[in-house]
């Protein structure tokens, strides 16, 4: 069960040649729900982003089941796109599709499923995300959280083992975001998916997070990694501490 | 979606497969192999088929299976949902104990009715009745929007350190200065096929020297006017209905009514004082041009540039101020209605990234529309008044 799904190697990342984040080791291992925390702007999106193969990587390299994304072209691209479905931290759907559709497109796009299949599957979907009743609605039509859980049951069109979601509870209210947290922790042990997650919220991370590793902007590194009730209590670093105490300023 | 069917790796145990049989009146499908995205997809039809042909029991056995995820729960789904739709009994057999879990997170009564893919259906009549009240509203809204346009553009004059005036050169450069080169190119050819094709027939009446004429006064007249004014309209007024639509998808109009700032104020009235003033300088570069097209003709017919020069400007029908007058009456009317349509279009902007797309190509339209409208009543007019 302790199978490594992602690893990432003297990981890089820079933007026209500001450095952003700098040797980052560690790996995330199948069925796990794995967690990146850090500040604003401390890179979280961006090393997402990068796992993803929107950019490769400045130097080292991220592999997704041993395959390097980065680098994969044509078909190899195509087979590696299909194992894993993306959360964008804006929700992303497509305005002009309803949400049905918006769920069938990577159905459409990765498979030769008929027509009537893919509605039903794309309902499944939605029905699995509490969404079954809105199928015909637009993107514009729903709330902010509706969103959210709608650019979810998108990225599960394709039964992927592997789930990347950014900020999924950002800008929810405290009920909306628990219901999320159970949904990722439903899906996590029903279908055995594999999450990485990025989030700010403290109560998110106890309820969800198998293991969590913590970003910081100043060294572009990994100041922690562990278990959140570990790093809680343990953790030599007192901003680490601080972080998960919730307190504003460092204890003396 | 056939290309990306064959273009998809099969990898060589993905194969499920299907088997009907019917036993003592009941009907057996036996589905075996893995059933994801690509096993659901060669089992689907024959097994819908299948169901769909029989009205007796129904049994999916599903002892074989080696896999299965959503897509598979979804087989199972349908063919459920076939047999309670005709009322028929089904069951589902020996189905494997592991991914028992996946088909309990969906209910089989929330997929009982088809799925509603479009947001609405739509008839004929709903059809009619719906584009008449969106004529009206748009009518409504137009005039209330000019209205405020009015007032806004007054209060811009009256109070003018209110006025983003900087906002509104930087406006004036990309819609103006920008398109000289643009402008010069389609003057000069205006005025070069005007006079070509009318000096060859002219010519034979010994008459070509009276293509200057011609020239001179249908460029300022009417063509400098009208083509500046739709280069505006293809250039600029779509530039302004994207802007300003892409900022209602994100929001930011209703942060600016918030914010107690008037979008008409801060975003409109600086585009149309910037088209409304650069809109003469255009015409008379595209006029320039186009004298300079007409004169290379009049060159061609071995006459001296003095003589262009004379028979435009000083002989009986010579053009004279009220012809540049005119036209720059008409420049300014046009720079205000295809800027002022633009913004509206821009502001009308509905949700969605191609709702931006719409607004722009509406401003084309009816910026175009517009001018020529608003040409054909000048033009009337001025023949009527005898200016
Ligand atoms: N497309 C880009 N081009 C240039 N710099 C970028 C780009 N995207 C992000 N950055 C920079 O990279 C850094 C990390 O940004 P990133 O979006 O990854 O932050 P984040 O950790 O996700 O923050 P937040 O929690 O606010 O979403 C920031 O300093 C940002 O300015
Ligand atoms: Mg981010």
């Amino acid at each position: 069960m302790n199978e490594t799904i992602i690893q990432v190697r003297n990981f890089k990342a820079a933007y026209e040649g500001r450095t952003v984040l700098d040797g980052l080791n560690f790996e995330v291992r199948r069925g796990e729900v794995f967690v990146i925390l850090g500040g604003s702007g401390c890179g979280k999106s961006t090393l997402l982003k990068h796992m993803i193969g929107l950019y490769p990587p400045a130097a080292g390299e991220i592999l997704i089941k041993g395959k390097d994304i980065a680098h994969a072209e044509g078909e190899e691209r195509r087979a590696i796109l299909r194992e894993f479905g993306v959360m964008y931290q804006s929700g992303a759907l497509f305005g002009s599709l309803s949400l049905l559709e918006n769920v069938r497109m990577p159905l459409e796009e990765f498979t030769s499923l008929p027509r009537e299949a893919m509605n039903l599957i794309a309902h499944m979907k939605l029905a699995l995300v509490g969404l079954g009743e809105f199928c015909g609605y637009m993107p514009s039509e729903i709330s902010g959280g509706m969103q959210k859980r709608a650019a979810i049951a998108r990225a599960m069109a394709l039964d992927p083992e592997l789930l990347f979601l950014d900020e999924p509870s950002a800008g929810l209210d405290p009920i909306t975001s628990a219901e999320l947290d159970e949904l990722i922790v439903r899906l996590s042990r029903s279908l055995k998916i594999t999450f990485v997650v990025v989030t700010h919220e403290l109560a998110s991370i106890y309820a969800i997070a198998g293991r969590v590793i913590m970003l910081d902007k100043r060294t572009k590194g990994i100041v922690a990694e562990g278990r959140p009730d570990e790093l809680r209590d343990r953790s030599e670093n007192p901003w680490v501490r601080q972080f998960f105490n919730r307190e504003a300023k460092a204890p003396a | 979606m056939q290309y990306n069917a064959m273009s998809m790796p099969q990898t060589p145990n993905a194969v499920a497969t299907c088997k009907a049989a019917v036993e003592a009146g009941a009907l057996r499908i036996a589905l075996s192999g893995r059933l994801d995205a690509d096993g659901a997809a060669t089992v689907w039809d024959e097994a819908v088929r299948a169901a769909r042909g029989h009205s007796g029991e129904l049994i999916v056995d599903c002892g074989e299976l080696e896999y299965c995820d959503g897509a598979g729960a979804a087989v199972l789904i349908e063919l459920q949902r076939i047999a309670m739709q005709r009322e028929q009994s089904v069951r589902i057999e020996r189905f494997p104990e592991e991914y028992q879990r996946l088909l309990n997170l969906f209910e089989l009564r929330h997929f009982l009715q088809d799925e509603k893919v479009e947001p609405q259906a739509t008839n004929f009549v709903v059809d009619i009745g719906r584009a008449t009240a969106n004529l009206l509203t748009d009518l409504y809204n137009g005039v209330s929007y000019r209205g405020e346009l009015a007032v806004e553009l007054w209060r811009a004059l009256r109070h003018p350190r209110q006025t983003r005036w900087g906002e509104a050169l930087l406006l004036a450069e990309k819609a103006g200065a920008n398109a000289m080169p643009l402008v010069a190119l389609i003057g000069f050819l205006l005025g070069l096929i005007l006079a070509f094709q009318a000096g060859a027939f002219m010519k034979e009446y010994g008459a070509e020297l009276y293509v200057a004429n011609l020239v001179g006064l249908s460029l300022l007249r009417e063509l400098g006017p009208l083509m500046s004014a739709i280069i505006l309209a293809g250039r600029t007024g779509s530039a302004f209905a994207a802007e300003i639509g892409t900022m209602k998808v994100n929001e930011e109009l209703d942060a600016l009514h918030t914010m107690g700032v008037n979008p008409v104020r801060y975003l409109v009235v600086p585009r149309v004082i910037a088209a409304v003033c650069v809109m003469p300088f255009l015409v008379m570069f595209a006029n320039l041009f186009g004298l300079i097209g007409g004169g290379v003709v009049v060159l061609s017919f071995d006459y001296p540039l003095i003589t262009y020069y004379n028979q435009l400007f000083t002989s009986v029908a010579a053009m004279d101020l009220s012809d540049l007058l005119t036209g720059m009456f008409k420049a300014v009317v046009f720079g205000l209605l295809v800027s002022a349509v633009g913004c509206l279009r821009g502001l009308q902007t509905k949700s969605g990234a191609s709702a931006v797309g719409d607004a722009a190509t509406s401003a084309v339209v009816t910026g175009i529309v517009l001018i020529a409208i608003w040409d054909g009543i000048f033009t009337a007019l001025f023949y009527a008044l005898d200016i």
